[in-house]
C-alpha cells in the first residue's frame, strides 16, 4: 500500500569515506544513533564502487530505496520507502544537488560544504520539511537560502543571488558544450 | 558564510582541513555565550549557531541541562534584526525541540513573525511554531494560520499547508476547521501550494470515500499543474476506483481513462505513477495493461538508470501474475542483464525468469550463470528462487536447472544463500520424481563439504527419508557414514539417525549397517552413542526383533505431532513424580500463526498479520483455571478452548465476552466481564442462559461471579451437558444479571443497598468448527497417502457468487475450523483455480485431513470439491455436514454430484 503522499526517510551528504558533512533524518525507522550510522555505513558501502556522477544511480535494498550522485568528494543520498515513485525521490535528489551547486557556486567539494554549512543545513531545511517535498527546483531552494541576507553578511555577498544564478547558468552551458 | 570559521592561512596543503577541527562541545557552549551580550555581534552569534548544529549533526547530544540553556540564550537572539541570524534562529530552536513549558518563551516572539510583513518571517514562524506547539497553543493561532493557508505568497501558504498535514495528526479536530481555506488553495497558481493543498484535503477527508471520490473526479477534469500534484491525484484515483470496484461488477472502471492520459504525461514521474497504478488494478484485463508496458518499455532502454530500475521494477511485479503481457520487451530485458546497476540487473533477470518460455531456458541460464559470480548473496537469493519457481512450470528443464542449482552450490556464499538453493532442491525433489536421483547425488556432495552445521543436518535428514525408497540406496551409505567420521558431534549423530532409517527400510542393508552403528558405539560424544545403541537395540542386531514391527518406523519416520511450543511449555510444568511424562497430554492446538513455506521471495515480514499471541499458550491457562473449579472437574480432559466472542459492542457500561470450553460430554461458557463504570460496583453477577434453540444441551450447574468492581475483570461460567462425543450445535441467548451498588467515587466505598438490575447480551454459537482442533501436519501428501482411501468422502458443491476465490476460501476455512498446511491457504492474486489442503483433529480425537479444490468462472460463480479422509467413516461425512448445513454459504450450496 503507499503512503497517501510522497515521503522521503531521510536525506544524507557524506564525504568519500562516508562520514557525515550533513544528515537529516525525517522517519522514524532508525531510532538511534547507532541505527542512524549503521544505515549510512551500508548505504556507503553498497554504492561506494558505482559510477553515479553524470546521471543518478539508484539501489534497492533492506527494504528501502535510495538514490543517489556523486560529485568531487561528495555523496548525495535522498531515502524512500521500497513502494515511493522512484522518480519523484530522483526529483529531490536532483533539486539538492543543483541547490547545493547553485549555493557554493559551483565549487562542490566538502570542504566548501564545510565552510558553507550553515547555508547546506538551510538547504536541506527548505527542501523538505518533516518528511513531505516542500520545494524540488533548485533555483527557488537556493534563493530561499540566500536571498534573505543580503545585506553584506551572506556568504555570496560580494555577489548578488541573480549574479550567482547567471555564473551558474553560464557554467552549465559551457560544460554543455563541451 | 564566506569566511571560514577557522583562519586559513596555511592554504590547501593540509587535506584532511576542516573548519570544524578540533571543535569540542564544552568550548562551543562556552561560546555560546555571546548570545546573551547586550551587543550582538550577529555574525559572531550565527557562526556559533553553525558550531551548534554541526555537533548535533554529528550525533553530539545536549544534557537536559544543556540544552536549556542553549535554548535559553538562543531566544534572546529575538532581538537582533538580522535576518540571516534570524534564519539560524529557526533552525536551532527545530533542532533542539524545547519542551512545553519552554516553548512558551519563544511563543510570542514566533506570532509576532508570523504576522511580520517579511514573508520568509511569516513561512519559518509558521513551521517552526507548528513543530514545537501542542493543541492548546494551536487555537490561539489558528486564525493567523487560516490566513497564511490563503497567503497570496507561495512559501507562506506551503508553510502552512505542510504544517496542517502534521498537525492533523495529532490536533485533527482543528485542522478540519481549515477545509474552506485549503479548498481555496487547491485552486493556486503556484504549482507547489496546489500539490501540498491537495495532500491536506485528502488527508482532512480520507475517510469519507464519497468526498475523495468527488474531490478527485473534479479535479481529474481540472488543470492540476505540478507532476507532483498529478502523482499525488493518480494514487487518489486509483484509491476511488479500487473502493468503487468493490460495489460493481461491470467490466469499465471509471476514471481509467483519466490514468490512460497521464501516461502520456510530459513529466516522467507522473508517467511512471500512472503506469503502476494501472499495473496494480484488481484483475487487470490485458486490455489495459498494454498501454501501460508500452511506455515502460520505452524506459527500458533509457539513459537514466532511475528510470530503468522504475520501468523494469514495475514489469517485474507484472510478471508475476501476468507473465504473457510482458514478454514482449524481453528483448530490451535481456539486455539489461548486463547493466552496470546491479539491481536493475537483477530485476530484469527474475522476470526473464518468470516470462520465458521453454525454448529459451538454456539461453538464459547461460547468460545468468556469467552474471552470478559478480553480484552480491541477497540478489542471488531472489535469483534462487526464480530458477526454483521456473522449474516447476518446466519440469522437463529439469537437467538444466538443477544442474544450475548444483553449480552454484559449489561456489562461495553465505549461509542465507547456500540455504535457499538447499530448500529449492529439496522442493524440486520432491515435487519433480525424474530429478530425485541426481538431486539426491547433488545434495550428498555438497554435504562432503559443508561447513554449515544446519544445513549438513538438514540434507541428511532428507536423505533418511528419501534415499532409502530409490533404486539403489547403497551408494548413498558412503556419503553419510563419512559424516560419522569427518564431522562434528551435531552432524555425526544426525548421520547415525539417517543410517538406522536405510537399515529399517532396506533390509538387504541392515547387516552393513549394524557394523557401521556398531562402529559409533565408540564416538566421543554421548547423543551419537546413545543413539546408535537405540537404534541397534529397535533394529534387532542381536536377532532378538525378526520383523521390524510398525512401531519402529512410527519412530523413525513419523514427525512428532505436538507443537514444540506446547511441548515446552508442558515440559517445563511437568513436576517429577511416580507418573511418567505422557506425550499425548500434550495439547495439539496450534495457537500462533503457523509459518507458511517461504515460496514467494519476500524482501521484509510483513507488519501485519502476526498476533500477539506470546509463547504460553492461553489453552494452558484455561486448563488451570477450570480444574481448579471442583464443578468442572468431573468433566475429564479439556478438548478445546474457543477464542473469546464478544456478546456486546465495544464501550458500552458492561463488556462481556465469552470462551467454549468443550470437553467430550460437556461444554463450558466462560463469561469474562469487564464493568466500565467507576461510580458502580456490581455483586452476584450471573449469565441467565436460554438453552430453547439448543436441544441437545441442558445445563449443568453455573457458577456466579460475587463482585465486580470498576475496570478489574471477572468470570462467571456456565455448564452444559451434551451428547457424549458427538459435534452437538445450538443457539444460546444471554443475559447478564446482577446487583448494582453506587460507589462514592471520593472514597470508593460502595453503599449498603444495591438494586437488582439485568442487561441483554448478544447471542452465542456453537458451530461444528467448535469441535474441530486446528492441528498441522508436517507433510500433508504423505499424511494422506498413509490415511488411505478406505473412509474417503468426496463431493462437489457449488458456492454460488463470491467476493473472490480468496474470500471464498477463507470462508470455508474457517466453517470448517480446521489448520491450513503448506501455506495453502494463500491464494494467489487473479488465479483462476486453487487447492487448500487442511488438517485437524475432531472429537473424539479422530484425525482428519482435507483437500478442498476451488475453481471460479467469470461471473464469479465459485465451486468447490471437497474431499476429506479420516479414521472414522461417521466423522468423514460429518465433514461434509458441516458445510452443506452452514448457514453462512449454504443458501447458495447445492449438490452438484453425489458419489459418496
Amino acid at each position: 500500500m503507499q503512503e497517501p503522499y510522497p515521503s522521503v526517510k531521510n536525506i544524507l551528504l557524506l564525504d568519500s569515506e562516508g562520514k557525515r558533512v550533513a544528515v537529516k533524518y525525517y522517519a522514524d525507522d532508525w531510532p538511534t544513533q547507532a541505527a542512524k550510522l549503521a544505515f549510512e555505513k551500508s548505504v556507503f558501502t553498497k554504492t561506494q564502487k558505482t559510477n553515479a556522477r553524470t546521471e543518478a544511480e539508484i539501489a534497492m535494498f533492506d527494504g528501502y530505496i535510495v538514490v543517489y550522485k556523486f560529485i568531487q568528494d561528495l555523496h548525495f543520498f535522498v531515502t524512500g520507502g521500497d513502494n515511493e515513485n522512484e522518480l519523484i525521490l530522483a526529483t529531490v535528489l536532483q533539486g539538492f544537488f543543483d541547490a547545493v551547486g547553485l549555493i557554493l557556486r559551483n565549487n562542490v567539494d566538502k570542504r566548501t560544504a564545510l565552510e558553507n554549512l550553515d547555508l547546506i543545513l538551510l538547504c536541506l531545511d527548505e527542501i523538505i520539511d518533516g518528511g513531505i517535498i516542500l520545494e524540488t527546483e533548485a533555483s527557488v531552494i537556493a534563493g530561499k537560502t540566500t536571498s534573505d541576507s543580503l545585506d553584506g553578511m551572506s556568504s555570496l555577498s560580494e555577489q548578488t543571488i541573480s549574479q550567482a544564478l547567471a555564473t551558474a547558468r553560464e557554467h552549465l552551458a559551457r560544460s554543455l558544450l563541451k | 558564510m564566506a569566511q571560514p570559521l577557522v583562519k586559513k592561512d596555511d592554504d590547501q596543503e593540509d587535506e584532511e582541513y576542516s573548519p570544524f577541527l578540533g571543535i569540542e562541545k564544552g568550548a562551543v557552549l562556552q561560546e555560546a555565550r555571546v548570545f546573551n551580550d547586550p551587543q550582538l555581534d550577529a555574525r559572531r552569534c550565527s557562526q556559533v549557531i553553525t558550531k551548534l548544529l554541526y555537533l548535533l549533526n554529528q550525533g553530539e547530544t545536549f544534557t537536559k541541562v544543556e540544552a536549556t540553556e542553549v535554548f535559553f540564550a538562543v531566544t534572546k537572539l529575538f532581538q537582533s534584526k538580522d535576518t540571516g541570524l534570524r534564519r539560524m534562529v529557526y533552525l536551532m530552536i527545530k533542532e533542539i525541540s524545547p519542551s512545553a513549558d519552554e516553548v512558551i518563551i519563544v511563543t510570542s516572539s514566533l506570532m509576532k513573525d508570523m504576522n511580520s510583513k517579511t514573508d520568509m518571517y511569516r513561512a519559518n514562524a509558521i513551521r517552526v511554531l507548528c513543530r514545537i506547539t501542542d493543541g492548546t497553543l494551536l487555537t490561539q493561532i489558528e486564525r493567523y494560520l487560516k490566513q497564511a493557508i490563503v497567503d497570496k505568497n507561495p512559501v507562506v501558504a506551503s508553510a502552512a499547508l505542510v504544517s496542517g498535514i502534521h498537525l492533523l495528526q495529532t490536533n485533527p479536530e482543528i485542522v478540519k476547521r481549515w477545509t474552506n481555506e485549503v479548498q481555496e488553495a487547491i485552486q493556486s497558481r503556484a504549482a507547489l501550494v496546489q500539490f501540498h493543498a491537495l495532500a491536506l484535503l485528502h488527508q482532512i477527508r480520507q475517510s469519507d470515500r464519497l468526498a475523495v471520490s468527488k474531490l478527485v473526479t473534479s479535479l481529474t477534469k481540472g488543470s492540476v499543474r505540478s507532476p507532483l500534484a498529478q502523482c499525488l491525484l493518480i494514487r487518489y484515483t486509483s484509491q476511488v476506483i479500487r473502493d468503487s470496484s468493490m460495489n460493481s461488477q461491470t467490466g469499465e472502471r471509471p476514471l481509467s481513462d483519466y490514468l490512460e492520459a497521464c501516461l502520456r504525461h510530459k513529466a516522467d514521474m507522473v508517467i511512471v505513477e500512472a503506469a503502476r497504478a494501472i499495473t496494480e488494478f484488481s484483475g487487470v484485463t490485458s486490455r489495459e495493461l498494454t498501454p501501460a508496458i508500452t511506455v515502460l518499455q520505452l524506459f527500458l532502454s533509457s539513459s537514466k538508470p532511475v528510470l530503468r530500475f522504475a520501468a523494469v521494477r514495475t514489469l517485474n511485479k507484472v510478471a508475476m501474475t501476468h507473465p504473457l503481457a510482458v514478454t514482449n520487451c524481453n528483448i530490451d530485458m535481456e539486455s539489461l542483464i548486463s547493466d552496470q546497476n546491479r539491481s536493475i540487473a537483477t530485476l530484469a533477470i527474475t522476470t526473464l525468469l518468470k516470462t520465458g518460455n521453454e525454448s529459451s531456458v538454456d539461453r538464459l541460464m547461460k547468460q545468468i550463470s556469467n552474471f552470478m559470480s559478480d553480484i552480491a548473496d541477497e540478489f542471488k537469493i531472489v535469483v534462487v528462487d526464480a530458477i526454483r519457481s521456473l522449474c516447476l512450470k518446466f519440469p522437463l528443464k529439469h537437467r538444466s536447472l538443477m544442474n544450475f542449482l548444483s553449480n552454484i552450490l559449489r561456489e562461495e556464499g553465505g549461509f542465507e544463500y547456500k540455504k535457499a538453493i538447499i530448500d529449492s532442491i529439496v522442493i524440486l525433489i520432491r515435487d519433480i520424481p525424474e530429478a530425485k536421483e541426481t538431486g539426491l547425488f547433488q545434495l550428498c556432495e555438497f554435504i562432503e563439504d559443508c561447513e554449515f552445521t544446519y544445513l549438513s543436518t538438514q540434507v541428511l535428514h532428507f536423505l533418511g527419508n528419501e534415499g532409502p525408497k530409490t533404486s539403489d540406496p547403497s551408494k548413498y551409505i558412503r556419503y553419510i557414514y563419512n559424516r560419522v567420521i569427518l564431522e562434528n558431534a551435531t552432524v555425526r549423530a544426525a548421520a547415525v539417525s539417517t543410517l538406522a532409517k536405510f537399515g529399517s527400510i532396506v533390509e538387504s542393508l541392515k547387516p552393513r549397517i549394524f557394523v557401521l552403528l556398531r562402529r559409533c558405539l565408540f564416538d566421543s560424544d554421548d547423543e551419537v552413542r546413545d543413539r546408535a545403541t537405540l537404534y541397534l537395540n529397535t533394529l534387532g542386531w542381536d536377532g532378538s526383533v525378526g520383523e521390524i514391527d510398525k512401531g519402529v518406523k512410527e519412530f523413525l519416520f513419523g514427525a512428532l505431532d505436538v507443537p514444540l511450543v506446547n511441548l515446552e511449555a508442558s515440559l517445563r510444568s511437568y513436576e517429577p513424580s511416580e507418573e511418567p511424562f505422557d506425550l499425548s497430554a500434550v495439547p495439539k492446538e496450534v495457537k500462533s500463526q503457523p509459518l507458511t513455506e517461504k515460496k514467494a521471495p519476500s524482501k521484509k515480514p510483513p507488519s501485519f498479520g502476526v498476533s500477539a499471541n506470546g509463547p504460553t499458550s492461553p489453552i494452558d491457562a484455561y486448563e488451570k483455571l477450570l480444574s481448579s473449579i471442583p464443578e468442572f472437574s468431573s468433566f475429564g480432559q479439556l478438548f478445546k478452548s474457543s477464542a473469546p466472542v464478544e456478546l456486546t459492542e465495544a464501550e458500552t457500561e458492561y463488556a462481556v465476552n465469552v470462551v467454549k470450553h468443550i470437553f467430550s460430554g460437556h461444554i463450558v461458557f466462560q463469561y469474562n466481564c469487564t464493568n466500565t463504570i467507576p461510580e458502580q460496583l456490581l455483586e452476584n453477577v450471573v449469565v441467565i442462559v436460554d438453552a430453547s434453540d439448543a436441544e441437545e444441551f441442558a445445563e449443568v450447574t453455573s457458577k456466579p461471579l460475587k463482585t465486580l468492581p470498576y475496570d478489574s475483570p471477572g468470570q462467571t461460567f456456565v455448564a452444559f451437558k451434551k451428547p457424549d462425543g458427538l459435534p452437538s450445535t445450538g443457539r444460546f441467548s444471554n443475559l447478564l444479571k446482577f446487583i448494582v451498588k453506587e460507589v462514592d467515587p471520593a472514597t470508593g466505598e460502595a453503599e449498603e443497598e444495591g438494586v437488582e438490575d439485568e442487561y441483554q447480551l448478544e447471542d452465542l454459537e456453537v458451530v461444528a468448527a467448535d469441535y474441530m482442533l486446528r492441528v498441522s501436519v508436517l507433510n500433508f501428501k504423505n499424511a494422506w497417502e498413509s490415511m488411505g482411501p478406505d473412509y474417503e468422502r468426496i463431493d462437489e458443491y457449488g458456492l454460488g457468487v463470491r467476493e473472490s476465490l480468496a474470500e471464498a476460501v477463507t470462508a470455508v476455512i474457517n466453517i470448517l475450523g480446521m489448520q491450513p498446511c503448506e501455506g495453502t491457504d494463500v491464494v494467489p492474486n487473479n488465479a483462476r483455480s486453487h487447492t487448500c489442503l487442511l488438517s485437524g483433529v475432531f472429537i473424539g480425537n479422530v484425525k482428519v485431513l482435507v483437500r478442498l479444490s476451488f475453481g471460479i468462472d467469470g461471473p464469479k460463480q465459485v465451486a468447490m470439491k471437497l474431499a476429506v479422509r479420516s479414521e472414522d467413516e461417521a466423522i468423514s461425512d460429518a465433514i461434509h455436514e458441516i458445510v452443506a448445513n452452514d448457514e453462512a454459504i449454504s443458501d447458495a450450496i447445492h449438490e452438484i454430484v453425489a458419489n459418496g
